[in-house]
Formats: C-alpha cells, sequence, structure tokens
C-alpha cells in the first residue's frame, strides 16, 4: 500500500514536470519574438521589453529561461507585470475569495445531487425520473452567462437588490454582522449558477450508480432474505454506490480555477479566475503561467489524494 | 399468444424458411431501438430542424442582393424589440426588413437580429463541427497507435526507454491536468483572432476522450478470435486496423463526437463572450449574446433569443448523443 502511495506520488510529479515545461512555453506562443520590438505596434514598449527580461530572461537558452522561471517564482521574486506584486502572493490571497465560492457551491452540489439522482433512481421510468433527466441535460446544455444574466434581470427587477460584487457600495461603515450578510448575499447567485452544471452532472451519476448497484445479485439475496424495501435501498444499494464518490472529495480540488472564470468575471468577484481573465486580457504572462500551474498542481493533487482515500475506503483494492 | 406458443410459431417459420421476414440492416436495427428514446428522437428532429435552418440561412444572408441582409444599419430603428414595425418614414426603402417587421428586433446598430441569427446559425454548427472532427481525427489516431502498438518499446540509440502505451498514457495525464477552458481561453487569447484558431485550439485540446475509448476497445477487440482469424490467414497490419478494429470501436467515439460538438457550441459562446471569440465580420449566437449584455435592461431580447438558441441546439445534439449511447451499447438492451 505505501509503495502503491510512492509510486502514484512519482508518476503525478513526472507529469507535472512536463505540465510546468508547456505551461511555461506558453509565452513563446505569442506572436513574434516578444523580444523584438515591433516600432509599429504602440502597445509594446521599451518598458514592456524589460519588463519581459527581468521576468523571462530571454537572452538565454530556452531551458535555462524555464529553470529560472520557476526559481524566481518559488522564491516570490516573480512579479506581476500589471503591479508589480508578488505573483504567489497574490495568488493567495485571491484563491481566499474563490474558496470562499467554491465551498459554498460545492455544499450546495451536494446536498442537491445526492438526494435527487438518488430519489430519481428509485423512481426509474417515472415523472420524476423522467423530469429529473431532462432537466440535468438542459443544466448543461445552458450556456452559464446566460443562466448568470436571466438570474441578474430576475433579482435585480423583482427585488431590485444589487448583486455584483463581494459586498454593496457604501456599506464599507456597517457593523460586523451586517457586513457579513451583505457578503452571505452576495454569495448566493454566483454560487447556485457554479453549482448547477455541478448538480446535473452529479445527480446523473449518482443515478447511475445506483441502478447499477440496484441490479447486482447482493441486493437480489437481500431481497430475497426478507428485509424491507429501506433497509435494502439504504443499508445494500447506496452504502456500495456511494463508494465511488468518496474519491470525488479528492477531485473536486481543481473546480477551484477551471470553473469560476466566467462567473467571477460577470459577478465582479474578486477571486482567481476572474485574476486569470485580467491577466489575459492585460498580458500578465507571469500570472497567467503560473495559474496554469497552479491549477494542474490542484489536479494531480486531488487525484493524489482521491487515490489514497480509495484505498483506504474500498478493502477490495490491494495495490 | 403465450411464450412457448410464440417459439412453436417462430421454429414453424424457420421449417418454412421462405415466410422468415427479410433481414434488417444493422442501421434498421439502430433505427427500431433509437426511435423507441422518445427524448433522443426529439433531438435528432431538433437538430435536423437547425441544419436546415442554418443552410437557408447561408442562402438568405450571403450574396449581392440577400433577402436578410444582416449588416444593414438602420439607426432610427436601433434596439427595436421582437415583432415591432419598421419605423418607414426614417429608414430608407432599400433598407425595410424583408418580412415587413422585424421578427426577432433589431440590436444596437438597428441590425436585424434574425438575419444575423441565421448569418451565424453556420458559423456556430461549424464551429462545433470542425473542432470535434480534428479531435476525433486526432483522438483515433493517438488512441489506435496506443491499443495496437502498445507494446512496441521507444529505443533511444540501443536504450529501452518506455512503451508507446506509457507515453500515450502520459501525454493523457498531461493534458487532463490543464484546465481545458483556462488553456483554451490563454491560447486563443496570445494567438491572432481569427475562426480557424477558435477550431484548431479547442479541436486539439479535445482529443483525450476519443484516445481513451479507441484505445481501450483496441486493447478488448485485440484479443479478440476474429482478429487471431484475420491474423492467421496473414491480413497486413493495415488491414486488419482499418477493416477490423476501427470500425467494432466507432459507436464510443460516435457518441463521444455528438456531446463533443455540444460542448464545442458552448465554448466558442464562452469564449465570444469573454471578448476571445470568432472576429466581427462573422456574427455568431456566441457574439450577438455577448453584445446584447450591454443593454440586459433596455433590450433582453439580445440575451434571450442567442441565448435559448444555443440552449435548444447544444440540448438537442445532448439528447441526440445520450440516445446514441443507448442504442450502440448493447450491455443496456434488455
Amino acid at each position: 500500500m505505501f509503495v502503491f502511495a510512492i509510486k502514484s506520488l512519482y508518476k503525478k510529479l513526472i507529469t507535472l514536470f512536463f505540465v510546468s515545461i508547456i505551461s511555461f512555453l506558453v509565452i513563446h506562443l505569442a506572436p513574434g519574438e516578444p523580444s523584438q520590438i515591433n516600432p509599429l505596434n504602440p502597445r509594446f514598449t521599451k518598458e514592456d521589453l524589460e519588463r519581459y527580461r527581468a521576468a523571462f530572461d530571454l537572452d538565454k537558452p530556452l531551458h535555462i529561461q524555464y529553470v529560472l522561471f520557476f526559481k524566481k517564482l518559488f522564491t516570490g521574486t516573480l512579479k506581476s507585470f500589471k503591479d508589480n506584486q508578488a505573483v504567489i502572493g497574490k495568488i493567495t490571497e485571491r484563491s481566499y475569495n474563490s474558496l470562499l465560492l467554491f465551498i459554498v457551491g460545492t455544499i450546495l452540489t451536494w446536498l442537491l445531487a445526492f438526494p435527487v439522482g438518488i430519489h430519481a433512481a428509485f423512481k426509474r421510468g417515472f415523472r420524476f425520473d423522467r423530469w429529473t433527466t431532462f432537466l440535468s441535460y438542459a443544466l448543461i446544455s445552458l450556456p452559464s452567462f446566460f443562466l448568470a444574466y436571466v438570474l441578474i434581470i430576475f433579482v435585480v427587477e423583482v427585488f431590485n437588490i444589487p448583486v455584483l460584487g463581494m459586498r454593496t457600495f457604501g456599506r464599507e461603515g456597517v457593523g460586523f454582522p451586517f457586513a457579513h450578510m451583505d457578503k452571505l448575499w452576495h454569495l448566493v447567485l454566483p454560487s447556485i449558477l457554479e453549482a448547477t452544471a455541478g448538480i446535473a452532472i452529479l445527480s446523473r451519476y449518482v443515478r447511475s450508480q445506483m441502478l447499477e448497484v440496484m441490479g447486482q445479485d447482493y441486493i437480489r439475496t437481500a431481497k430475497a432474505k426478507g428485509l424491507t424495501e429501506d433497509e435494502v435501498n439504504y443499508n445494500h444499494a447506496l452504502r456500495n454506490a456511494l463508494l465511488p464518490f468518496v474519491t470525488m472529495f479528492g477531485m473536486l480540488l481543481p473546480g477551484l480555477i477551471g470553473g469560476s472564470v466566467i462567473i467571477e468575471s460577470i459577478f465582479a468577484w474578486p477571486g482567481i479566475g476572474r485574476m486569470g481573465y485580467e491577466a489575459i486580457l492585460a498580458r500578465d504572462f507571469p500570472i497567467i503561467i503560473t495559474l496554469n500551474f497552479f491549477s494542474a498542481v490542484l489536479v494531480l493533487a486531488g487525484t493524489f489524494v482521491s487515490d489514497l482515500i480509495y484505498m483506504f475506503v474500498d478493502p477490495r483494492i490491494k495495490l | 399468444m403465450t411464450e412457448s406458443q410464440k417459439i412453436e410459431v417462430r421454429s414453424q417459420k424457420l421449417e418454412a424458411g421462405d415466410s422468415m421476414p427479410p433481414p434488417s440492416t444493422p442501421f434498421q436495427e439502430f433505427w427500431k431501438i433509437f426511435k423507441r428514446n422518445r427524448m433522443a428522437l426529439y433531438g435528432l428532429i431538433i437538430l435536423l430542424i437547425f441544419f436546415i435552418l442554418a443552410l437557408t440561412g447561408v442562402i438568405v444572408t450571403s450574396g449581392e442582393e440577400p433577402l436578410l441582409n444582416p449588416n444593414t444599419v438602420r439607426l432610427p430603428d436601433k434596439l427595436k424589440s421582437p415583432l415591432s414595425k419598421p419605423t418607414i418614414d426614417s429608414v430608407p426603402k432599400e433598407g425595410l426588413p424583408y418580412l415587413g417587421l422585424y421578427l426577432l428586433g433589431t440590436d444596437e446598430l438597428g441590425r436585424d437580429v434574425l438575419a444575423r441569427m441565421l448569418q451565424g446559425a453556420i458559423v456556430s454548427l461549424s464551429v462545433g463541427f470542425i473542432a470535434v472532427g480534428i479531435s476525433i481525427i486526432l483522438g483515433v489516431l493517438i488512441g489506435g497507435i496506443a491499443g495496437y502498438y502498445g507494446e512496441n518499446m521507444i529505443k533511444v540509440g540501443k536504450y529501452n526507454i518506455m512503451t508507446v502505451d506509457t507515453l500515450i498514457v502520459a501525454l493523457i495525464d498531461i493534458q487532463l491536468s490543464f484546465p481545458a477552458f483556462f488553456l483554451i481561453l490563454t491560447v486563443i487569447a496570445l494567438l491572432p483572432p481569427s475562426i480557424w484558431n477558435i477550431m484548431i485550439v479547442i479541436g486539439i485540446t479535445g482529443w483525450v476522450g476519443p484516445a481513451r475509448f479507441v484505445r481501450a476497445d483496441m486493447l478488448s477487440l485485440r484479443e479478440q478470435e476474429f482478429i487471431l482469424a484475420a491474423k492467421a490467414i496473414g491480413s497486413p497490419d493495415k488491414r486488419i486496423i482499418f477493416r477490423h478494429l476501427l470500425p467494432n470501436s466507432m459507436a464510443p467515439v460516435l457518441v463521444s463526437a455528438t456531446l463533443g460538438i455540444a460542448s464545442a457550441i458552448l465554448t466558442e459562446s464562452a469564449l465570444s463572450f469573454l471578448g476571445f471569440g470568432v472576429p466581427p465580420p462573422n456574427a455568431t449566437w456566441g457574439n450577438i449574446l455577448s453584445d446584447g449584455k450591454k443593454y440586459l435592461f433596455d433590450a433582453p431580447w439580445l440575451t434571450y433569443i442567442p441565448g435559448i438558441t444555443i440552449l435548444i441546439t447544444v440540448l438537442a445534439f445532448n439528447l441526440f448523443g445520450e440516445g446514441l449511447r443507448d442504442t450502440l451499447n448493447p450491455k443496456l438492451q434488455n
């Protein structure tokens, strides 16, 4: 078991190494050498070139550039082009805001997806099942920004409440409880939106997992023993069906960046996804590269954690 | 008729021989199962309607003097709501809409939204199709190599480095570690804006799905008797791969292609929304939607019309794809 963990970690580190190379090479995608100033491009000045030089050591060979870049990143000397603050510090600061949104969204997702999926499996083929199936396809097919705008129109027209940002303008001086209530209210819409696609996908997955388990022989045995339906459903079927989802705790981590770019941009939520979008608009390469790298770290860490959890939870796996 | 009677009748028919129904083709078999899935059938019908609309859109909005000109600017008639009539006095005669009214309203420059939606249909659909075409070609190629030649060693000099399969699985892991949308956004933002770049980037980042399906299928098919037989009679690799293996592993690829088109259309609209979409002369549904966001409260139809169109199209692709998956998967039939 220990050997398996080490092996898995080793593989993940190798993957991470290649990911770091690829995410570093992204800057060379931009047409033309950044080191050559195009006199026709008014947006690329001599100062820009200096910043490029300082961040990427463009005059050195490629592999040295790579090593120096990551050395700077980890020692905290890599600065954002935009405001000359350390990249790592900026990302940690913004991660906190995203984390808030992400946790609420995840709780919503799991709280809704499981009961819906399980109930749909029990009621297979009935109205509830058919409607939730259709609804989840509709939610997957809905562009998230479109849904966001529909909700904004609805909330603003009906309740006449501000929804953008993390707090309402001009409420800086209010007391502690009110400030938090305000923040909580601003969390509602973006976290619902971050949760929608997740609810749709996860509930489908729960349903099919439940159905698969309910077709197993041991369920028939349990029924034949004369157990009540609830006992069979919840003690025998549900427990086995939940097994794969335990590992999904690990898979959750990457959602922190990937899913939030659009929602955070719409709601002016100062999180990590919006920072990525702003960095792309401003061509803030240190941030762009770091974010791509950072989210790969999250993905790999997540899969590693779920490997470990699986090992502990499922005694059948002996690797 | 009871079950035993049925069997009796069937065996009589078998003896009679000539009264057997003609054998159905694989497509007839497929259709028989597929049409039982109501939602998938509706999905297919909606898709066909959209294809026809997209083709009509090309005809009526292109040419020297199109019936519906998506580029006519009518400033007096800007932000007119759907079904409203043009102000005849202030709009020049040749600028009047063909139907005599703005069926889907006008945008901030007084352009006919119906014409723009029709013009954008083919662009949005072809972004989906070409992007997925690229990822399928890449995926089948890479997955096929991993599945069939996976055991071969990659040699540098005389040292065995790793097997082909190890390399490709590592590549899949690397691709999966990147946040798909953020990576696409990064690359698109750095490349010069063009519709082809969008299709290519969405396509290249989507190869993992089909590659994994083809690899898994080939690994199991390779061990089966009919492949052994083909090898025994001396079929070359090329024939085994293209005649025997690929056709048998196409079903999941087809499904993932259908679902892939749905997600490519969504990705394109999300890119447009963030301002990195298909550049201006081409209208796409995503473009229209993202232009409309500035007039969210004054002209909500600029948001609703493209948004609902995207929703219906993507939903149709998803339902059709899921139906295809259920139909093509023999395990799910009972």
